[in-house]
């Protein structure tokens, strides 16, 4: 860094007409400025009215509708339905990513899989649930699954389908990462297959395979069209439960409700990126 | 990429925006410059007259609907009908929308040309929502029963019909509501929506309720029968579209009679069965936003929806199996179309309506109970 | 957070060449085990696009076959609603154009940070990760009033570009992460200053083009992210293309043309991925 600075004067120096008042940060404020408009700001809306009662006035008792039992239902709903489907999703994805690793680089099968995972990512909505339907539905194609219907086993099989896609793609550079090298070493060193992944290989990976989880499981948290046009007659997670405090015709609509909903929402994510931070912390020890 | 390339690609967006700001309709009400200001006259006859509303109409050359799916209540053939008289062009918005949904679209898109001029809404959001409403009466305003309207022209109602089942005819005949509970029926039973959101839903619980032995005071019997259909398994949360039903997916479904014809549905062996105890009624009503985009053309829209002329709304929604509100007057008066009338299906017995307080009751007990019990 | 892969980039060579050095027995466990799991993957994603694509080519009865659903992508029109065909047009120019914005946002932002601002880059990391724990429906809520004051000037479901880059910055900036993070920054932006090259000159005429693989992979991440976008258009009352099959797929019996759009869809941006697999520059490793 000091040295280009050094440059940089030097450069400087070489224009003598030329004087840089305005610091460098100035740059980067058509993105700041962006970001606060059309994002930071939205959050601040829905935050402040959360705490708010339909008439405008400050509610801040508001808060405590989130230890409600059937809010605490839906939010349970969400996180079984988003731990599920990550966890699966992050396991099999990282499958499959050194499956894809470990063949030819150059080869078609490597670049089949990543222009389907680039795909399907964001693939969702009527169309997949429709899909599934029609596959393993009552009536379905292939068979008829009974499970299928129980909140959270049907929709989490939908859920992996654009949720191993996506943790390819995020987990792929890593795998790329760990060197053939190193595993011909530690079989020199008369290391079996599962001490190197003891040892080696998985405190390797460990971090990114966290981080690829965590991205599943936000995800997974928003995710709203497919559970939507799968079913929409019991509200299971809480986007569905927003989606009824925002749009309800028999007289449930309540915006601030859905507001708090929201809250909710970002203070479970928050939660979870400590925890993630919390245990990237110690994977990252291994590594020392 | 190089820079020309990067410069090009600016430059090109740079021409998209303002081709797309040059070329947009602006948000000109286009109200008209004649002396009637049509966002504040209650009736036609006050404005200046039938010609001078429907002049007045044409100038604003567009009106903005919201929520009216083609395929429910015959409003595909409504819509095409009112643009084919008056040559106003309709922008149809959310076809698939919830009332509360026309309801938040009025209030987030306020003082933009995009308002909806028109509401078609459940009676729920209509009593709560009247201050967003200009009373207007329709010329034909003393054919509608007192009890369907609001007395300044608010809101009023205009179709409706009887909560019913929709089935396969593969199933055979359904005589009872606790057929349904035969293990014949399994994972196919399926409301239109989640009853604490959708109308439709709240309705089928209630009738369901009915059926029970129930009143309209409780909807607690209606509830007890979805738990023991789930029980039974024969409860299906899917979401019940043309598409499943026609794939056999939901083979049975709770919906409003006019929701459940064999045309509507998709499939041609479809039938219909309301039970004889539990005749439960719901109709929607019409409003018109205070602050509309096109006053004018709002107004000409409900005159054309309560004309008893033969393709006038009232005919053109019961061409599409719904009740409209003036049906007894165009009984009397002659005007209604006899053979659609007869289409409708037969029931014996007293409807039963829900007041404002049933309703927001029942909304409350399903708030604290349907997930429970069906979840 | 690990970097994402990008279309078309592959490891070096060095280790290819390691790879077919290894044990032979472990070798053909190894491709045992990569078979067994390409099939199976491969049955697990391509099941429901068949089904799909058999629901596309249904005729009105179940059981028969035919390409009307097909023919109606161009041809499909409900009444008072725009035709498909305007809400798949619409659909395409907002990809484009939250394309070139984000594009025109990020590169020259992230490139500046890490030449002259580092101190901002962490923060950057962690303004661009918010939008993914923000779900859309809530991000909706609060853009009411936004959306509000964007109706008054202009109408068109185009608008919808100043939220979808937001949406579109985890991903793209994560791609573009990667590409900048596989050269050597620092050295190229020295050696071009001390030829005299301006700031500009730097970013947009050494910098950049280093990092085409990187910006096409944010490219793609983000189209595929407007293609499929729902929840934000459908609760904004726009009709993008997504928001249209949700409707078509509630309001119509033969509903083939949704399977047939996505199916289409789908085949396109496939197609386009495979190709750009083969554009894409092979990456140089640092060994």
């Amino acid at each position: 860094m000091a040295v280009a600075a050094t440059t940089q004067t030097g450069a400087r120096a070489s224009r003598p007409g030329r004087r840089l008042s305005v610091p460098a940060w100035v740059g980067t404020v058509p993105f700041l400025a962006y970001v606060a408009v059309f994002l930071l700001w939205p959050t601040a809306i829905v935050v402040v009215d959360s705490l708010k009662n339909p008439n405008g006035a400050w509610a801040f008792a508001n808060i405590t509708k989130l230890g409600d039992p059937l809010v605490r239902g839906y939010f349970i709903g969400s996180f079984k339905l988003c731990l599920l489907s990550s966890v699966f999703g992050a396991v099999f994805g990282a499958i499959l990513a050194y499956a894809v690793a470990s063949g030819n680089p150059d080869g078609l099968i490597r670049r089949l899989y990543l222009a389907i995972s680039g795909v399907l990512a964001q693939f969702g909505g009527v169309t997949l649930a429709f899909a599934f339907l029609v596959l393993i539905g009552p009536v379905g194609l292939l068979f008829h699954a009974s499970w299928f219907y129980s909140f959270p086993w049907g929709i989490t099989l939908i859920y992996t389908y654009f949720q191993i896609p996506l943790m390819v793609l995020v987990f792929l550079p890593a795998i790329d990462g760990v060197k053939v090298q190193w595993r011909e070493a530690s079989e020199n060193l008369g290391a079996s297959a599962w001490q190197y992944w003891r040892y080696v290989g998985g405190p390797l990976l460990a971090p990114a395979f966290l981080g690829g989880t965590l991205l599943l499981f936000a995800n997974a948290l928003s995710a709203f069209a497919t559970i939507q046009a799968w079913e929409n007659q019991i509200a299971y997670i809480v986007p569905q439960q927003i989606s009824t405090a925002l749009s309800s015709e028999v007289g449930l609509s309540n915006v601030n409700v859905a507001d708090l909903l929201a809250l909710g929402m970002v203070i479970m994510v928050a939660i979870v990126m400590t925890g993630y931070a919390l245990l990237q912390r110690r994977a990252a020890r291994w590594l020392r | 990429m190089r820079s020309s390339y990067r410069l090009a690609l600016a430059g090109a967006a740079a021409a998209c925006l303002l081709a797309a700001g040059c070329s947009s309709s602006g948000s000109s009400s286009g109200s008209s410059s004649s002396a009637t200001n049509w966002a504040t006259q209650t009736s036609v006859s006050a404005g200046g007259g039938m010609n001078a509303l429907v002049a007045a109409a044409k100038k604003e050359g567009t009106l903005n609907v919201i929520a009216l799916p083609p395929t429910w209540a015959n409003y595909g053939a409504i819509l095409s009908a009112f643009t084919a008289k008056y040559g106003i062009k309709i922008n149809s918005a959310l076809p698939d929308g919830t009332s509360q949904q026309e309801v938040n679209a009025v209030k987030t898109e306020s003082g933009t040309a995009k308002a909806p001029d028109v509401l078609d809404v459940g009676m729920a959001v209509a009593l709560a929502n009247t201050s967003l409403f200009a009373p207007y009466q329709v010329s034909t305003w003393s054919a509608i029963p007192t009890a369907q309207k609001e007395s300044t022209g608010l809101w009023v109602q205009d179709y409706g019909g009887y909560m019913a089942i929709g089935y396969s005819s593969k199933f055979g005949t359904i005589t009872s509501l606790n057929d349904l509970l035969k293990p014949q029926f399994k994972g196919a039973v399926a409301l239109n929506g989640n009853p604490t959101s959708a109308n439709a839903g709240l309705n089928g619980v209630m009738m369901a309720s009915l059926a029970e032995g129930g009143s309209a005071s409780s909807i607690a019997p209606g509830v007890d029968f979805f738990k023991k259909l789930k029980a039974a398994g024969n409860f299906s949360p899917v979401s019940a579209t043309g598409a499943t039903i026609k794939a056999g997916t939901t083979p049975v479904v709770f919906n409003w009679d006019y929701l459940n014809l064999p045309s509507y549905v998709g499939v041609s062996n479809w039938k219909v069965f309301i039970p004889q105890n539990a005749i439960l009624g719901g109709y929607y009503a019409q409003a018109i936003n205070k602050t509309a985009p096109h006053p004018a053309a709002a107004r000409l829209w409900e005159e054309f929806l309560y004309s008893q002329a033969a393709s006038g709304g009232q005919n053109l929604w019961l061409q599409g199996g719904a009740r409209p509100v003036e049906q007894l007057a165009m009984a009397n008066n002659g005007s209604i179309d006899k053979a659609a009338a007869a289409k409708l299906p037969a029931v014996t017995g007293t409807p039963t309506f829900l007041s404002a307080s049933q309703s927001t009751d029942a909304a409350d007990y399903l708030a604290a109970n349907w997930a429970k019990a069906v979840g | 957070m690990a970097a994402l892969t990008s279309v078309g980039e592959t490891p070096a060579p060095a280790e290819a060449a390691g790879q077919r050095g290894m044990h032979g027995r472990r070798r053909r466990r190894l491709n045992i085990f990569r078979y067994v799991v390409f099939t199976l993957f491969g049955a697990f994603f391509l099941l429901p696009l068949l089904a799909m694509a058999r629901f596309s080519l249904e005729g009105a009865k179940l059981g028969t076959w035919s390409v009307t659903a097909w023919k109606q992508i161009a041809s499909y029109q409900g009444t008072g609603v725009p035709p498909l065909l305007s809400s798949i047009e619409i659909t395409l120019e907002l990809a484009v154009i939250t394309c070139v914005v984000t594009l025109a946002l990020l590169v020259p932002t992230m490139i500046w940070v890490r030449l002259r601002v580092q101190w901002l880059a962490r923060p950057m990391e962690f303004l661009s990760l918010l939008p993914l724990t923000i779900p859309a429906i809530v991000l909706v809520v609060g853009l009411g009033p936004i959306y509000n004051r964007i109706q008054h000037y202009e109408l068109s479901a185009l608008m919808l570009f100043w939220v979808y880059v937001i949406l579109a910055l985890p991903f793209a900036y994560r791609a573009l992460a990667a590409g900048l993070s596989a050269i050597d920054v620092e050295t190229l932006s020295e050696a071009a200053r001390s030829l005299g090259a301006s700031w500009f000159t730097v970013m947009f005429r050494v910098i950049a083009p280093n990092m085409r693989q990187g910006i096409l992979n944010a490219l793609l991440l983000t189209w595929a992210l407007v293609l499929g976008e729902f929840t934000i258009a459908f609760l904004l009352l726009y009709n993008n293309l997504q928001a249209e099959l949700y409707s078509i797929s509630r309001n119509t019996p033969n509903a083939g043309v949704i399977f047939s759009t996505s199916t289409a869809a789908l085949l396109f941006a496939f197609v386009l991925l495979l190709i750009l697999s083969y554009a894409g520059r092979r990456r140089r490793g640092r060994g």
